[in-house]
């Protein structure tokens, strides 16, 4: 019996030009039934020119719950944003 | 490439205006000030602020354990709702009356199936597996909506349950494109956009009978008289019966009451059946100048319990179909599952 059908995460190019996004996850048992699964289920209406599944085990996030604030380190680099810096009058193309 | 996509689309409005104006209010509470839990942060208030500020909690968030039951209990009840209203409908498929109508309505079965991925897809992301979800189905552990358990006994009932019940579920769907998990509310903006090609098929069809011959008018008012009053019932119980409503009102997951849907529902249908010269079944049904809305009969409350309980007109048959449906493509998951586990040890061994 199929114990465990793996899970997959669904990624779709909606237009050319357009970076892949997550739309949802589906099950299949392996990559080339996953990728015709999602096409029956997330792009039915035309919303795709490209998908990608991904084995969502194979996925590692970050978690929110990591109370060691993981993205703090972002926070106190404020010279990385142009707003950071005064431009002296009449300078132009900058 | 949904609705507003559509050419000669109707200008924002009616309920797909309210659909894109949730995914857009979506979007704009994602943008605003970034709620990052600090190392102080208490988790439950990080939670109540993120929900009080009409933003998002996402699968990794912590919740509290209540909160998770409840979204699973519901999510998983309208996948199963999905899944189990394939039956009413898919009835009717060999027999449409022309292959434009056969067409549709297999489309239109087959984004049920869709409907019912997605969410099984959210609910998943709660932390419960699939197999368990449809373990809870097949043993009637989980509920799905009492209105599946009607038959459809004409072709007019097709049309109705696109009108009236397609109708019902986008009434009852489109706040919940502002629920506070973000999972769901975003599987119900899908949901709920194509869900206006079923109802405006329904309508459609239910059109072309009423202005049919006197048999085909009879037909489709025999098939609204018999679907109004359960359509009704799928709001569930009057507010002061309902049991989950207020700590669902609190946490956005539920926006307005059952008594509100339902009633927004009677004053949308008055317009519409008038439209279709077909009837509403209820003597009562009239304008109330002074509350600016229809007075109208309350479903029969007692028929919702017992259907819900499993004693409606097709409760044994919608199971026994599922559960066979279920069985019988077993060979097919294992098949699949043997061929995929032989092309990986394959590569293995060419690796």
């Amino acid at each position: 019996m199929t114990e465990h059908t793996p899970l997959w995460e669904v990624f779709v190019r909606a237009r050319r030009g357009l970076a892949h996004s997550h739309v949802g996850s589906l099950h299949a048992p392996d990559a080339e039934l996953a990728l015709r699964h999602a096409r029956d289920l997330y792009t039915r209406r035309q919303e795709g020119v490209s998908i990608w599944v991904v084995p969502a085990s194979a996925i590692t996030a970050s978690s929110p719950d990591e109370k060691d604030a993981f993205f703090d380190p972002a926070a106190d680099k404020v010279y990385r944003h142009p707003t950071f810096y005064d431009v002296p009058e009449g300078v132009a193309h900058l | 490439m949904y609705g507003s996509d559509f050419p000669g689309e109707d200008a924002p409005g009616g309920l797909l205006g309210e659909v894109e104006a949730a995914e857009a209010a979506l979007r704009s509470a994602a943008a605003r000030d970034r709620e990052v839990a600090g190392p102080d942060t208490d988790l439950a208030d990080h939670f109540a602020e993120i929900v009080a500020a009409d933003q998002k909690i996402e699968p990794r968030d912590w919740m509290p354990e209540a909160y998770r039951r409840t979204l699973i209990r519901q999510i998983a009840q309208h996948a199963h709702s999905e899944i189990i209203g394939m039956q009413p409908e898919g009835n009717w498929i060999s027999r449409a009356p022309s292959l434009k109508r056969k067409a549709i309505l297999l489309a239109k079965v087959q984004d049920e199936a869709g409907h019912g991925l997605y969410l099984y897809a959210a609910a998943e992301t709660l932390g419960i597996s699939r197999d368990e979800l449809v373990d809870m189905l097949l043993e009637g552990r989980q509920k799905y909506s009492s209105i599946f358990n009607y038959p459809t006994l004409t072709w007019a009932d097709v049309g109705a349950i696109g009108w009236l019940v397609d109708g019902a579920a986008i009434v009852n769907q489109v706040p919940l494109c502002r629920c506070s998990y973000g999972p769901y509310a975003r599987a119900m903006i899908r949901v709920c956009k194509e869900e206006s090609f079923h109802q405006r098929q329904g309508y459609e069809i239910l059109h072309t009978l009423a202005h049919g011959t006197p048999a085909q008018q009879a037909m489709a008012q025999d098939a609204v008289d018999r679907w109004w009053y359960p359509s009704l019932a799928m709001f569930g119980p009057p507010d002061g019966d309902s049991t989950h409503s207020a700590r669902s009102m609190a946490w956005k997951i539920k926006r307005f009451s059952n008594d509100e849907l339902r009633q927004r529902f009677v004053d949308m249908c008055v317009g519409q059946a008038e439209v279709l010269g077909l009837t509403i079944p209820d003597p009562e049904l009239r304008w109330n100048d002074e509350r600016q809305a229809y007075d109208f009969t309350q479903p029969d409350y007692a028929e919702l319990m017992r259907v819900i309980s499993g004693d409606g007109p097709c409760n044994r048959q919608r199971m026994d179909h599922r559960r066979r449906a279920h069985h019988e493509g077993a060979w097919v998951r294992e098949a699949a599952a043997a061929y995929a586990a032989k092309q990986a040890s394959r590569e293995k061994v060419a690796a």
